[in-house]
Parts: structure tokens; C-alpha cells; sequence
């Protein structure tokens, strides 16, 4: 069958060999460090390091192409709507205007609001390979080993782990219950006018819905005659100590946390601005 | 003096929504290290017992009980769940539905992880429990990559690896083919042979079951015990035939010749049973048997020439298929997982488009019709109903696919009941369907298939999960469609229904066809059997025992004398 979609892939590398909790939280901070800031040297910089990441996982393109192009394709709209709704909103943060051309009525086109646009994209960009890297070398079972360690009750870091395990059942289940409705005439494709089309994916739900229902019961029963929830803690198998990787990955993401928010804040302003006279 | 370790007394069980009691004036008691196998039809109240020795009832699925239930001296209400799998370990029905963890070490741990075991001794168990059932190369495999024996290996070696006294199995047969069946029951013996280990075996399977022997049969019947005895009074009995229970076909083979079977004979497996003044019946039957007649000649209605097909560019899964099914034939298409019986049928329903090759509807070649022009003359059911019934009640799933085909509502009433008729679902045309059993749910899934008319009806697993009533029920409803000129092909493990039914059986082996005879010819080949997890058939066994120059014959000549038993 195709190649594994953006889950995780046993391998070896540095990033792999971080425990999950320490990904998480370097991921957490990461984020908002990056939403923080709009200082386009901030930017830049962490958006290379998550490529210098990127390249030491050894994670392949394959595994995370297809999400990547959705990814780039909503981006492109997400500018372009941006553009629409607020043609002005960089003259306004930067409070110099620059006319480069213009289309009609409000609409003109700025050299800050093409700055202010290009911040975000930046900000995108440094998120993604973070977000990607962490889907997919997080090992399932070993981060829900870490949520707990770090204070998160055990039923919901399992709760995690056993969603995982259940994703490619259920997409099985949802492949043969539509082969089996498209056989009876219940047409799913392009051909069917899109009312219709709904209504006839509608019917594969009702018995994906039940078949899931049913595994749900039947893995409840089985966890519960092994006696989960029975004690107030519970040890894991792949559990992993912290190790020094995860130390040196900790004090390197509070390092670029603080760096970053300091120099965007040094001039007191979120904004860097490149259309000042100095 | 033996001790007992489970003891029902005047016990009965009413589930929460149940107008009756499922179990009733229950009195059984279950010594250490007894190997028990406890027998009986769909609705027996097998399952529930099984549930009152692990604790899911009344602590998973409430009701009411009455009388008393120890487990090892304790009243079995003032435990928890999680107190009795200290003493009752089980392996449930589905390997695939309980399988836990997202890697055999991880599914095997669970229960220790539970119990707070530190992390180092975990790994020394793990591994130890491993080895005993079998799985120790595959430690790290996800469930999606084992097949289904292997999955049943790591759920057994999650019970095993927390020390328990008593081993409970609910159907291990259930979803396994024929030879993985065979080595499942002979790891149950292995590991139920340690002194101190009792083993429940709960199946409606009984000649499977029987591969190893068993101390001890329990037979229940309509939520009641019927019987408590030896494997080889059981066989000497009326009993099997009163409660619906298929009996070991070399025992049937023995009587249609004619045979008396008596306990000293021990009747519990074909290779111990003593023949002696049988062998006589046996030849006197098989001479008065007449010899084949030649197979009768048919039309063409659906043939594959040299298909070839896979999902990647160099791996097929399916190479140089060519066969031909003839109108009105009745076809079993058989082989182990991953053979590719499944893509096969997704090929013929038009689901993907072969790599190489045709296939031809009636000398047409179907290449250019889409999924829905073919559902017209190809009819597909699955193994689960549940995974094919998306309206609420009888007649509005048999008519979807009519309403889909915008039918006027006049003819679509006249074809649906005409079907649910047929079907004997006629009366519960306006039932919900959720009310109705799974074989009736199954009956549902045919009608709103056969609503449509087609000429040609695939069936995945017709069988499954049906004991031997439900079969016959199941079978000679398929057979009654048959004769009324649908040509019929079923995808199956089950022996029985192959040889029982199937005018003719294909054989797939890693993407080839390496068969295609008769039934009676395919069961008595080695060869054949091994490659695609068959098993020989015990009447081979018995007339190889009994001395016959053609065993291969005589299994003919058995099955169709069957098949005129059945009809009457």
C-alpha cells in the first residue's frame, strides 16, 4: 500500500532519541516564540535552524510530502486573504507608505504591506518543520510514557497512545464499507451531482460509526480484564529516562525563547521595521 | 484429592436488558489443572459463562445474579475485575479487536504496566512470555503487519506473562483459518499441560478443538447445562445432534456406513479411534456408493484471462490469473491471508483496473464499465453486515440501492418484497434492524443485493461467526438462490463449506492460482492443504486408516452422499 502519511517511523537520530514530553514542550515554546515576534532577523534565524533540524532527523520526504503541499496551498490562500481583508495593515504597523502599484479603490500594493506579508509566511515557515518533525518522530507509546511522567493522568496520556493504534483499523474499515456501498450503485465520485454526493457518503458513516462503536467496546473489555484503571499509577514498558539529549534540547529552547523575545522587544516594538531612517 | 478452583452453584445471570434469564440453575464446578472445553450453539449462554469467570459480568455488562459463584473459595462478587485477572486470564474472540499496544512488546506488557512493575523486570518477563508462545522475533511489529495467529500468539503471551492459574479462551477459532486453528489449539495444550494451569475452552467447533485431547465436556444448551462428560461419551451420544452442535465428519462418515460408536471405541480423534469390525461397514458403504458422474457442461459467464495486478509498480499481488466461473456454478475461492482473494473481488466489482490481462462478463470485456454499471450484474456482500447496513430498518436498507437508481416507488415496493420473500425477512420488513440477530442482519445484507438483480453474487465469509445451525441456515438459503440460476462464489476458509457446498474450489497461493478442482480433489492434496493453511479433511484420515487404495475416492464419494442427505 502507499507509504505511511505523516505517522511515526521507527529510525534512528538525535531527534528520534529525544523523549516525547521534551519534544512536546520544545514544540510548545517554539510556537509561541515564533508567533510572538514579527523581527524578521528572529524569524529567519530559527527558520534555518528548524531546516539544520530537519536534516539531522534524516526523515523522508515522501512520508510528509502530500501534507506539505496541502500545507503550502492553504498558506497561499491564507495570504491572499490577508491581502483582501486588510490591503493596509502593514502601512498601519509600519506607519510609512510606499506605493509600488496599484490595482483599484483601496487596493494598492505597498512595499510594507509585501514586508508585513512576508513576516507571516516567515512565521509559518519556522512552525512547520517543527510541527512536522514532531508527528513524525514522536513515538506514540513513548510520549504518552512522557505526558505522565510530566504530571498528565495516565487514561489520557493512553488515550493518545491508543487512538494511534486504532487510526489505520478504522481507515481500513472506512475503505471496505465504501468498496462495498460504491458495489451497490452508491456512487462516492465526481460524477454523482454534490447534493447527492453528500448524502451518499452519509450512508458509508452510519456503519463506520457502529464498527467503531463496537471496537471501542471490544478494547475496553480487553483493557479492563488487564486491569487498567485498577492501580493509581502504572509503569511503562517504553518509557525512556531523560537523557543529556534532552537537557541540551531543553536549555537550547529557553535559550532562543529568551533570545528571541528580548531583541524583538529590545526597540519596544513587536514590528521590525526596515522603513525607518536611522 | 483434586481441588476445585471454580464452583457454580444454583447460579443463574440476567443481563440488565434481557426479559429472561440468559443462564439458569448453573451448578459446575472446575477442578485445578482440568483442561475443560465448554460446547454449544450461538445463544447457549457460553460466551456468558465465560463472562462470569472473568469478572466482565457483573462489573462490564450489569444484570442480576442469583446463587453463588466462587472463584478459588472467594465469592466472585466481592472481587474486582482487576482482582480476577490476578487469577483468570483471557483471550477474547477477536486477536485483532483486543490487541492493545502499538507493538507486540507493548501489547504483552500491558498487564504488568497496570500492575506498576518496574520497567527492567518487565523487560525479562516480556521476553520469557515471548518465547513461550512463539513470538519472540517480532517484538517490535505493529498489529497491522502480524497476521492473525500471530496476533492470537501475543495476546496469549499477555496473559501468560503475569503468572494466572486459570486460562480462558472465548472462541480461538473464531477468526483463524484452518491450520493456524490447528497450531492454536496445540499451543492451548502445550501451555495447559504445566500441572498447575487450568484451561476453559469455550467453541462450538468441536472436531477443531479435539486436535488435542480435553478432560472434560460441558455442553450447554438454551442458558442451561445438558451435559457434563468424557469426549468419547459425548461422541457415543445423541446429544451433538440435539443441540445443534457439528459432530467430527470422520464420526459421521462412520455412521452413514452404518457404525455403532461406543466410548471404549474412543471416538475423540480420527487417529485413535479403534476400527476394527467398522472397516467392514466402511467398504460395504463405499461399494454401494456409485462412481462419479461427469461434470456438467456450462455457458461462460464471467471469466479472468491473465490478469495481473498491484497497488505498486513492481509488486503484484496478483500474477497471470485465469479462470472461468459458468452459469449458475456455485465457486469457492480459498487461500490464506494476503492471497489475494480480497483484491481479486475489488478487481471483478471494478473497484481497481487490472495491471495486465481481461475480464470478461459474458464474453464482454468489462474494462470500460464503472463500479455502478457493474453492480447491476455483480452483486458484492461482506463478512460484517455491520459494515454494509446504513438505514435503520429492513425494508429501507433492502430498497437503497433501488432508490439510489431513482426506481419508481410502485416497482421498488414490488421488487423488495418479492426479495424479502424470498429471503424469509417478509415479516420483518418494517423492523428495526438493530433488533434483528446476526444471521437475519447477514440475510438483510443478500436481499439488498439480490433487490438489484444481479446474475453473479460474491460473498466474503458467508459463514463466519455462525455456529452450525446458522450455517445450514446461512448455506441452503445460498443454495436455494443458486438453483434459481444465480451463479454464486464465495471467498472462505471455512473446510466445511467448500466441501459441503462449493460445486468447484480455486485455489490462491501468494497472488497465483494454484488450483482449481473439486473440493474433494483440493482437501486430499497435501501439497495443496499446506500452502494455502487448509487442513486435510478427517475422512481422508479415516479411509487412509481404514485402508481404502482410493482415499481421494472415498472422500467423493462422502461428500456427495452428504449433499443428498442435506437436500432431504
Amino acid at each position: 500500500m502507499k507509504a505511511k502519511m505523516l505517522s511515526y517511523t521507527r529510525q534512528d537520530s538525535p531527534i528520534h532519541r529525544l523523549t516525547g514530553a521534551v519534544k512536546l514542550l520544545f514544540f510548545v515554546l517554539w510556537c509561541v516564540t515564533a508567533m510572538i515576534t514579527y523581527d524578521t532577523r528572529c524569524l529567519l534565524a530559527m527558520f534555518v535552524f528548524s531546516l539544520a533540524v530537519f536534516k539531522i532527523s534524516k526523515v523522508k520526504f515522501r512520508n510528509f510530502s502530500f501534507v506539505l503541499y496541502l500545507i503550502l496551498f492553504f498558506m497561499l490562500l491564507n495570504q491572499l486573504a490577508v491581502y483582501l481583508f486588510s490591503p493596509a495593515e502593514g502601512v498601519k504597523i509600519y506607519g510609512t507608505s510606499h506605493e509600488l502599484f496599484h490595482f483599484a479603490g483601496r487596493y494598492n500594493l505597498t512595499a510594507e504591506q509585501l514586508f508585513y506579508q512576508f513576516n507571516i509566511l516567515l512565521k509559518y515557515f519556522t512552525v512547520i518543520p517543527m510541527a512536522l518533525l514532531f508527528l513524525l518522530t514522536t513515538d506514540p507509546s513513548e510520549f504518552a510514557a512522557s505526558l505522565n511522567r510530566i504530571g498528565v493522568s495516565y487514561r489520557i496520556s493512553y488515550a493518545v497512545s491508543i487512538a494511534m493504534r486504532y487510526i489505520p483499523d478504522i481507515q481500513r474499515d472506512f475503505q471496505n464499507i465504501a468498496f462495498a456501498a460504491q458495489a451497490r450503485g452508491i456512487d462516492m465520485s465526481k460524477k454523482e451531482k454534490l447534493g447527492a454526493r453528500i448524502k451518499n457518503v452519509s450512508a458509508v458513516l452510519m456503519p463506520l460509526i457502529l464498527t467503531s462503536l463496537q471496537r471501542i467496546e471490544t478494547i475496553s473489555a480487553a483493557m479492563e480484564l488487564r486491569a487498567f484503571g485498577h492501580g493509581r499509577t502504572r509503569t511503562w514498558y517504553n518509557a525512556r529516562p531523560f537523557a543529556k539529549g534532552d537537557f541540551l534540547a531543553l536549555v537550547l529552547i529557553v535559550a532562543i525563547s529568551a533570545g528571541s523575545t528580548l531583541l524583538t522587544f529590545y526597540d519596544g516594538t513587536r514590528f521590525y521595521n526596515i522603513f525607518l531612517n536611522r | 484429592m483434586k481441588k476445585p478452583i471454580i464452583e457454580f452453584e444454583d447460579f443463574s445471570f440476567q443481563y440488565r436488558a434481557q426479559a429472561s434469564p440468559t443462564l439458569q440453575g448453573i451448578d459446575l464446578t472446575i477442578y485445578e489443572g482440568e483442561k475443560v472445553l465448554i460446547l454449544g450453539p450461538s445463544g447457549s449462554g457460553k460466551s456468558t459463562l465465560a463472562h462470569c469467570i472473568n469478572g466482565l459480568i457483573p462489573f462490564f455488562y450489569p444484570g442480576t445474579i442469583k446463587g453463588s459463584l466462587r472463584i478459588r473459595g472467594i465469592q466472585q462478587v466481592d472481587l474486582s475485575i482487576a482482582e480476577l485477572s490476578e487469577v483468570v486470564g483471557t483471550v477474547l474472540q477477536d486477536p485483532d479487536g483486543q490487541f492493545i499496544g502499538l507493538t507486540v512488546a507493548e501489547d504483552i506488557a500491558f498487564k504488568l504496566e497496570n500492575k506498576n512493575v518496574p520497567q527492567q523486570e518487565m523487560t525479562d518477563k516480556v521476553a520469557a512470555a515471548a518465547e513461550a508462545v512463539g513470538i519472540e522475533a517480532h517484538l517490535q511489529w505493529s498489529p497491522h503487519n502480524l497476521s492473525g495467529g500471530q496476533k492470537q500468539r501475543t495476546t496469549l503471551g499477555g496473559v501468560l506473562v503475569d503468572d494466572v492459574d486459570i486460562l480462558l479462551f472465548d472462541e480461538p477459532l473464531a477468526n483463524l483459518d484452518p491450520k493456524t486453528g490447528k497450531s492454536a489449539i496445540e499451543l492451548i495444550d502445550r501451555i495447559g499441560c504445566r500441572p498447575d494451569k487450568t484451561v476453559i475452552v469455550i467453541e462450538h467447533r468441536l472436531e477443531d478443538v479435539l486436535h488435542r485431547p480435553v478432560d472434560r465436556i460441558i455442553v450447554m444448551h438454551e442458558g442451561r447445562i445438558k451435559a457434563d462428560l468424557t469426549p468419547g461419551e459425548l461422541l457415543s451420544s445423541e446429544i451433538l445432534a440435539e443441540t445443534g452442535i457439528r459432530e467430527p465428519l470422520y464420526v459421521t462418515a462412520l455412521k452413514y456406513a452404518g457404525c455403532r460408536i461406543t466410548p471404549d471405541q474412543h471416538p475423540e480423534h480420527v487417529d485413535t479411534i479403534r476400527l476394527d469390525e467398522s472397516i467392514a461397514k466402511l467398504r460395504t458403504w463405499y461399494e454401494s456408493q456409485v462412481r462419479e458422474m461427469s461434470p456438467v457442461e456450462r455457458e461462460t459467464v464471467l471469466e479472468l484471462e491473465h490478469v495481473d495486478f498491484g497497488y505498486e509498480e513492481n509488486r503484484l499481488i496478483l500474477q497471470d490469473i485465469s479462470l472461468r466461473i459458468g452459469q449458475g456454478e456455485m465457486v469457492s475461492i480459498v487461500g490464506k491471508n494476503g492471497a489475494g482473494k480480497s483484491t481479486l473481488s475489488k478487481l471483478i466489482c471494478g473497484f481497481h483496473y487490472p495491471g495486465k490481462g481481461r475480464i470478461l462478463f459474458k464474453g464482454h470485456d468489462m474494462r470500460g464499465d464503472t463500479i455502478k454499471e457493474r453492480s447491476r450484474y455483480i452483486g458484492y456482500v461482506m463478512q460484517n453486515p455491520n459494515q454494509m447496513i446504513s438505514k435503520s430498518t429492513v425494508y429501507e436498507e433492502t430498497a437503497f440501492g433501488l432508490s439510489v437508481r431513482k426506481i419508481p416507488e410502485e416497482e421498488m415496493k414490488v421488487r423488495v418484497y418479492e426479495v424479502l420473500r424470498i429471503c424469509g425477512l417478509y415479516e420483518f420488513r418494517n423492523w428495526p434492524i438493530s433488533a434483528l440477530s446476526f444471521g437475519q442482519k447477514k440475510r438483510v445484507t443478500i436481499a439488498s443485493i439480490l433487490v438489484m438483480n444481479p446474475e453473479i453474487l460474491i460473498l466474503d465469509e458467508p459463514t463466519a461467526g455462525q455456529d452450525y445451525r446458522h450455517y445450514n441456515e446461512m448455506m441452503e438459503f445460498l443454495l436455494q438462490l443458486n438453483h434459481g440460476g444465480i451463479t454464486v462464489i464465495m471467498i472462505t476458509h471455512d473446510m466445511h463449506l467448500m466441501m459441503e457446498y462449493a460445486h468447484r474450489t480455486i485455489v490462491l497461493a501468494d497472488g497465483r492460482k494454484i488450483a482449481d478442482d473439486r473440493p474433494s480433489a483440493i482437501l486430499t492434496d497435501p501439497a495443496i492443504v499446506e500452502t494455502a493453511n487448509l487442513k486435510e479433511t478427517s475422512v481422508y484420515q479415516l479411509a487412509r486408516r481404514a485402508g481404502f487404495d482410493e482415499p481421494q475416492e472415498f472422500v467423493r464419494r462422502f461428500i456427495e452422499y452428504d449433499r443428498r442427505k442435506r437436500a432431504r
